[in-house]
């Protein structure tokens, strides 16, 4: 009975307990308690999203597509909500990503959030949740921007919340930058619907190919390709993301780093496979020529920047453009397995990455901040986050066994079928500047020996605790399960590709 | 039982249950010693019991991470070659190793013996390898084992050594080796191992001349110029590292690569129709010859055994690169023959440092008479390396230069003697020097007397050196064991 509704209980559930959150009984400013259940009603939610998630994933690869009419309204009038392949992988990566934050999240939280506010942060955190839910499982061009405003707002308020005041203006900064882009989706969603008179990206599908020789549909395209751009955060419009993530709180850098650019990297598959296809995004639009520039220029700059960040943080940060750079760049070898490389590096990189800055989290809620000359010695003082640290670094340079060697596999052999040898040589020069950006921590934490001005405790062991490690070294343990065994990771990546382009 | 002594892949097993022990015994420094020497023993044993089963093609796949990625292992003449060379002398480094953390009353012990058994499990995943991706996990596990063995000390030289060390071995490895094995699985669908290679007929001889030149350089740890500054920095580390990783398992899993890849992914023949090679001999040779100087100029000892190490490396790619049968199976020899020299030597500079902290040539007037077993070990295995009989090493050159003479390129030939002529030069004198010049002034006043290193210090270096003279008369099994690979 119930499992019918899945597809859309996936985003009602947090949905209806965000507020719920914020209305606890005993959600008072400043009760602990009350708090504490804040965070628990958290946590079960993003769980309970994991287990629908999962539900839908058995249901998807046993039947197929699943299409969901809202209030009995059949597409394309009513909304429509699509379950494909390609979306459960990404409702996968989302709820699982959101279920390892909250379980991780109370100490840190209870560290960096005015007390008052806690109860609020959570329902903040469920209401972004949901709208990155939604933007995965609707089928709805228009119900996509909804939720993308939905997340976005919520990861405002967020980042905001961080306790260093340049959280504002990060904050503002990316509030400018998401509305712009939010916007141009906006457009490009308005002149569609002007065109065909529809909104469901089904039925969209079926009509485009008719109207190529209409400017308005190139204008379409062109807001869609900028807007979808900035919330992706491809350089040169990444501007608003270094800032966002260093000084978010630090559980929400882990999440938003995870989740919210894999979302908007969905969106484009979706757009511009689903809705356009693959044919006339490269024929006819020649996606690929901007989109390959731009996503080597990002790999090697957005590293090359990183390299000489002091605020670990915002080093991580410029290495997710870089890493949203590989993924770009998959997609524009305009080839299936191309496609399917940058999708299975959007999988692989989430672990990845939200696992490193989960691990940040750690660091400070011990040590007070993530500044590199922090790190002397705390190969000795944390020494299971560090070993995380290092080997999910490992991961991000690519090393056989973990899965970011997976992802490097499938993009150099993508890129090498095209004979594309600049893509290619892009592709282990990243690799490169990773080792550079990543070793900088590890030869600081194992190398130099704590000094005596940082605290005064210099030379104890201050261990995060084990609620924050147990998380973390799961997401270490997927880091070398998924690169050891990759018919999950890849197997579904390469059906949602092959089931999206024509 | 005898069911689970067929599974050779125990031998990566086996170590990595000895590291585990090293932990568990971490406060107890004569069991956790004891734990060493017992893994090692236990483990040439267990690779010893294959001796014969070489030729049987024996093969398991564990399992498949991805299309051309998996997990397989398989047993042939040269990696079981290897992995004896590397279990047996890690037994002997492992007394000298206690002799000489002691002796220097070295910090952080347990974490020592714990990533050389580490390091010791990689090599021996390196040498049993069936494929290039399983080559290649293992290749960049031994990289990162190693590491905080370099970085042993600590201080602000181990790290900038480290980081030469890491930077130079994983970027090749990811930049040229990396994209080697997708062209080469893109090109032939496979990358298993299989005598007589992969390549033949599915690709063209420009593209064969890139990708040897791709894999001879992504194979760092054969250490081939430009990419060789890794390894004088890698000598930060405590000698008994720089004897085994950086005399025997690191650099010799390099040339073993080099052979592994020459031998199975092109094949000989194919190299030779090819001439696939012909880039990298030249830059071999260059490197001979170039590093044999730089090492003339060096005065600390074990700067200069570096780059001594980088000239008889070069000795083995040039084997592979002349593409001959005979030059092949010279260099795989010389694999073994360098080994028992080359750690001699090692041994002797760890001993002359822990007896007498000198680690500058000039400092050495006059210290054989204080140091005669170390000493005459190190004359031994000199000119075992410079290849005169009745020392082993002069089997390995005579096959080289019978390989350089077969296909006939005399200039390879010349250049062998000119290497031969620098050998001599920069190794003899340290011995002469320490025989007959008057005492210097650092030990002049010194009391007339022995003055060696702990006896497990001395002890191993004198094993190693006598069996650079032993191995001269029994070196016919060696051959019969390596020639089917080479020889049809």
């Amino acid at each position: 009975m119930l499992s019918q509704h899945l597809a859309v209980l996936q985003v009602v559930v947090p949905l209806i307990c965000a507020p719920l959150c914020a209305l606890l009984p005993l959600a008072k400013p400043g009760n602990k308690l009350g708090n504490n259940l804040a965070w628990l009603l958290a946590t079960l939610v993003s769980l309970t999203t994991f287990i629908i998630a999962l539900l839908l994933t058995k249901e998807v690869s046993l039947h197929g597509v699943i299409s969901y009419q809202l209030g009995g309204w059949a597409p394309p009038w009513g909304i429509e909500y699509r379950i494909d392949h390609l979306s459960v992988y990404v409702l996968l990566i989302v709820s699982a990503i959101a279920s390892i934050t909250m379980l991780a999240a109370r100490k840190s939280v209870e560290q960096e959030i005015a007390h008052e506010k806690i109860s609020l942060f959570y329902s903040a955190f469920l209401l972004c949740l949901t709208g990155l839910l939604g933007i995965v499982a609707t089928g709805d061009a228009f119900n996509i921007f909804v939720f993308l405003e939905i997340s976005s707002l919520s990861s405002y308020a967020l980042i905001a919340l961080g306790n260093n005041r340049k959280a504002l203006t990060a904050s503002y900064q990316y509030l400018i930058m998401g509305t712009i882009g939010a916007t141009f989706i906006l457009i490009g969603v308005g002149l569609l619907y002007m065109l065909t008179g529809t909104l469901n990206i089904v039925d969209l599908q079926a009509r485009v190919p008719e109207l190529l020789s209409s400017r308005t549909l190139h204008a379409a395209f062109a807001f869609f390709t900028v807007g979808i751009s900035l919330k992706l955060a491809l350089l040169p419009l990444h501007l608003w993301l270094p800032n966002a993530y260093a000084y978010a709180p630090s559980m929400i850098t882990v999440f938003l780093s995870a989740t919210a650019t894999k979302v908007s990297l969905y969106v484009l598959f979706r757009f511009f496979f689903g809705l356009f296809s693959n044919e006339i995004t490269f024929e006819e639009f020649q996606l690929d020529k901007i989109l390959l520039p731009l996503s080597i220029l990002a790999i090697l700059i957005a590293s090359s920047v990183a390299i000489f960040q002091d605020n670990i943080k915002r080093m991580l940060a410029y290495s997710s453009v870089a890493q949203i750079g590989y993924m770009t760049l998959g997609i524009s070898l305009a080839t299936k397995s191309g496609s399917i490389a940058g999708m299975l590096h959007l999988f692989n990189h989430a672990l990845i990455k939200g696992g490193l800055f989960l691990a940040m989290a750690c660091i400070v809620l011990r040590t007070g901040s993530v500044q590199l000359k922090n790190f002397a010695g705390l190969g000795k003082r944390m020494p299971w986050t560090m070993a995380a640290i290092l080997l999910l670094g490992l991961g991000l340079i690519g090393v056989p066994s973990t899965a970011g060697f997976i992802s490097k596999w499938y993009l150099l052999i993508a890129a090498l079928e095209q004979n594309n040898w600049l893509a290619a040589a892009v592709i282990v020069g990243g690799s490169l500047l990773a080792i550079i950006y990543i070793w900088k921590i590890v030869e600081y934490a194992y190398l130099k020996s704590p000094t005596r001005q940082s605290d005064k405790y210099f030379n104890e062991r201050i261990e995060a605790p084990l609620q924050m490690l147990i998380p973390l070294w799961l997401l270490v343990a997927a880091n070398f399960y998924f690169g050891l065994k990759t018919s999950f990771s890849y197997g579904f990546a390469e059906t949602a590709i092959n089931n999206l382009f024509l | 039982m005898t069911e689970l002594l067929q599974h050779f892949e125990l031998a990566i097993v086996i170590p990595l249950l000895g590291s585990l022990l090293v932990l568990l015994f971490h406060n107890y420094p004569q069991l956790r010693e004891a734990t060493s020497i017992f893994v090692a023993v236990i483990l040439f044993i267990f690779t010893a019991q294959f001796i014969g089963s070489e030729n049987q093609d024996i093969s398991h796949t564990l399992f498949t991470i991805t299309p051309g990625l998996s997990l397989a292992f398989h047993i042939e003449p040269l990696g079981l070659m290897f992995a004896l060379l590397a279990s047996s002398l890690w037994i002997i480094t492992t007394v000298y190793s206690i002799g000489y953390m002691r002796g220097n009353k070295e910090n952080n012990q347990t974490r020592f013996y714990l990533f050389f058994a580490l390091s010791i499990a990689a090599t021996m995943g390196i040498a049993f390898a069936a494929n290039l991706a399983t080559l290649f996990i293992f290749y960049e596990a031994l990289t990162l084992c190693t590491f905080p063995l370099v970085t042993h000390k600590q201080n602000a030289d181990a790290q900038s050594g480290g980081r030469t060390y890491l930077g130079i071995l994983l970027g090749t490895s990811i930049v040229f080796f990396l994209t080697a094995i997708v062209i080469t699985w893109l090109q032939a669908g496979s990358l298993n191992f299989i005598p007589g290679g992969i390549l033949q007929g599915n690709i063209e001889k420009t593209g064969a001349i890139i990708l040897f030149t791709l894999f001879m350089f992504g194979i760092g740890k054969a250490a081939l110029m430009p990419f060789h500054r890794w390894l004088p920095a890698a000598m930060v580390a405590p000698t008994p590292v720089s004897a085994l990783l950086h005399a025997v398992a690191v650099v010799k899993a390099g040339v073993f690569s080099v052979l592994k890849v020459t031998v199975y992914i092109f094949g000989i023949d194919f190299v030779t129709t090819q001439n696939a090679s012909t880039w990298i001999l030249w830059i071999a040779v260059a490197t001979m010859l170039i590093s044999s100087v730089i090492a003339l100029s060096k005065d600390n000892f074990k700067a200069r055994l570096a780059y001594s190490t980088i000239s008889q490396l070069s000795y083995i790619v040039i084997g592979a690169a002349l593409a001959s049968p005979l030059a092949a199976l010279g260099g795989a020899l010389h694999i073994v023959t360098h080994a028992f020299g080359k750690i001699t030597l090692f041994f002797c500079a760890g001993a002359v440092y822990t007896a007498t902290k000198f680690t500058q040539i000039s400092q050495f007037d006059g210290l054989g008479r204080h140091m005669p077993f170390t000493f005459s070990a190190y004359l031994v295995a000199t000119i075992s390396i410079i290849g005169l009989p009745p020392f082993v090493g002069s089997w390995s050159k005579w096959f080289l230069v019978e390989g350089s003479i077969n296909t006939e390129n005399y200039l390879v030939l010349i250049a062998f003697g000119v290497s031969t002529l620098l050998n001599c030069a920069y190794l003899l004198p340290i011995a002469l020097r320490a025989f007959f010049k008057a005492p210097g002034n650092e030990i002049n006043d010194w009391a007339p007397g022995i003055k060696e290193a702990p006896l497990a210090c001395v002890v191993p270096l004198c094993i190693t050196a006598l069996a650079t003279l032993v191995m001269f008369f029994f070196i016919q099994p060696i051959y019969e064991f390596l020639a089917p690979v080479f020889i049809k």
